[in-house]
């Protein structure tokens, strides 16, 4: 299936906002929204108070694109990655995303404590937009990999969280997607198990036609990615080669401390 | 598979943007194109709903002995009281009394379910839905393929009554099988338009909740319609919706002749309760990432 891949993977944002409406208790019952019609306008404006997340977000990104989300706590780095995999639709402007979103957000979302390992397996394959057909080829390589081998048959939940993280990077590393969205929170294993899981996010990067990979970490950014965009209150603030924006955003050369 | 996935709106309100590269035209998020689309999408992952709506069933009685049997055993339990109990009140046959309340019974699970699952359908989904990127319908199926693992457990029930105390079966127990799709049809036009609207207002399912109590009592299950016609006032129950999708599936699994006023009303409802449910989806579909 993914042999026969004729539309290319492409990601196209234009002009794209997100705004998140706050609904508070008392703004989201229906109370309000009946009685405030009926009575009319009472003193301020009884509109729901909005964020704006993203805002102008313009990009155009194709099959090669190695792309590194930087910018500061809060600038949108995690909305626009949801932006770009359909979960958020633009509330202005237009995004269109054509290929198969692999989204790295959460190791642990669509796993459950109470089914085996193996289940699991195959079920956080099915969400990541795999088949049934293709988890069942792969659970012998993630097996492998994770080392947890008679613990596979075991519920979720007996497992370690380091274990946990083992199986979610296993799952994760297995799949062809072609693009592929990282958000950080990639850690929390032992040095020698993160090695190997180098290599192995290596590979899947290799394999996936577009990466955006949003991290603090210059070091994994350095080796994953060769542009970047610098979101801040969510907006691009600049978006060129790695080098550059990080120079930018941190004020000094990073890369080249690093010696590359 | 290659499955695009397009986004966006046209809202012109942004004084366009003169640097934006020419997108090929996308349909906006409010389109009956896109609202189509999510239907469709949902309904090709059905090896996913499929395989989380059994893990839901068998979830639910992990590490027991008999398993997803006591949905069929805690079933028959209630029936039989039941249709002990009020037999005796009003003086109700057991031999016809019984089979009767119980097929209500297990018709009213399934609707039951469906209302009170459908409200909460996307509430419940909430880590799902803002980390997976997933149409929005795949809950919707999901959950009416758990409502119906259940009522094929609970069939178990009818079927032993039926050959306990035998009913006047004839080859009309096979409208059975489309009134139960009608049933189908109309838990997912709900649910998908009840879930969308208490995830934005979220006093809708404790409201619903409270309402379903009280349309048992007002639904011809553990009393008889027939037996209230006497009365001036039973005209009213034809006004609760319900009791027309009791009695298309029930008339059929119990041989009891077939009224087609009540298929008649099911049918206007469910083409009025689609088309609203189908524009409630076009509208808002989008915005229950928001919401959630």
């Amino acid at each position: 299936m993914t042999a026969s891949t004729p539309p290319e993977p492409s990601i196209d944002i234009a002009g794209a906002a997100v705004d998140f409406p706050i609904f508070d208790a008392k703004t989201r019952s229906l109370k309000k929204a009946v009685l405030g019609r009926a009575g009319g306008r009472i003193g301020t404006d009884s509109k729901v108070p909005i964020i704006e997340a993203l805002r102008d977000i313009t990009l155009s990104l194709r099959r090669g694109a190695r792309v590194a989300l930087v910018g500061h706590n809060g600038a949108g780095k995690s909305t626009l990655l949801r932006l770009m995999s359909g979960i958020y639709e633009p509330t202005r402007g237009r995004a269109m995303v054509v290929g198969k979103v692999a989204p790295v957000f959460d190791l642990a979302v669509g796993m459950d404590p109470e089914i085996s390992g193996l289940d699991n397996i195959l079920i956080r394959g099915l969400f990541l937009g795999m088949t049934r057909k293709q988890m069942e080829a792969r659970v012998d390589d993630i097996a492998t990999f994770t080392e947890l081998g008679d613990y596979l048959s075991m519920p979720l939940r007996t497992y370690s969280t380091g274990m946990r993280v083992r199986l979610a990077l296993g799952v994760v590393t297995s799949i062809d997607p072609e693009i592929l969205l990282l958000d950080e929170g990639i850690g929390a294993v032992d040095a020698e198990f993160l090695a190997k899981a180098r290599t192995r996010l290596f590979e899947l990067v290799e394999r996936s036609g577009i990466l955006v990979f949003a991290s603090h970490s210059d070091e994994f950014l350095a080796d994953l990615c060769d542009t970047a965009i610098w979101l801040e209150h969510g907006t691009v603030r600049e978006h060129g080669p790695l080098r550059e924006v990080l120079h930018h955003y941190k004020g000094r050369d990073v890369l080249a401390e690093m010696g590359r | 598979m290659a499955q695009p996935v397009t986004t966006g709106n046209h809202r012109a309100d942004d004084g366009g943007q003169p640097s934006a590269p020419a997108l090929p035209d996308v349909p906006g998020s409010r389109s009956w194109q896109r609202a189509f689309g999510d239907l469709g999408a949902g309904w090709r992952q059905r090896s996913l709903w499929g395989y989380l709506g059994w893990q839901d069933i068998k979830q639910r009685y992990r590490r027991s002995v008999l398993g997803p049997l006591w949905i069929s055993i805690s079933m028959g339990v209630i029936a039989t009281a039941m249709g002990i109990l009020y037999g005796a009140l009003f003086g109700e046959p057991i031999h016809t009394f019984l089979p009767y309340v119980a097929t209500g019974l297990l018709i009213w699970n399934f609707v039951n379910g469906c209302i009170l699952e459908g409200s909460e359908v996307f509430i419940a989904n909430e880590g799902l839905i803002r980390f997976l990127p997933a149409p929005i319908s795949l809950h919707v199926y999901r959950l009416l393929w758990r409502q119906t693992l259940f009522f094929l457990h609970n069939l178990v029930i009818w079927l032993l009554l039926v050959i306990v105390f035998p009913q006047p079966l004839s080859a009309t127990v096979l409208l059975a099988v489309p009134a139960f799709l009608l049933l189908l049809i109309n838990g997912g036009w709900l649910a998908m338009m009840s879930g969308i609207i208490a995830t934005r207002f979220r006093d809708i399912p404790p409201i619903i909740a409270s309402l379903t109590q009280l349309l048992f009592f007002m639904t011809p299950i553990v009393w008889s319609y027939e037996r209230l016609k006497s009365n001036p006032l039973s005209a009213y129950v034809e006004l609760n919706p319900v009791m027309h999708f009791v009695e298309i599936v029930r008339q059929p699994l119990l041989g009891q002749p077939i009224v087609w006023r009540h298929w008649a009303v099911v049918g206007a409802i469910t083409v009025v309760g689609c088309a609203v449910s189908l524009i409630c989806l076009r509208n808002y579909r989008s915005r229950v990432a928001y919401w959630v």
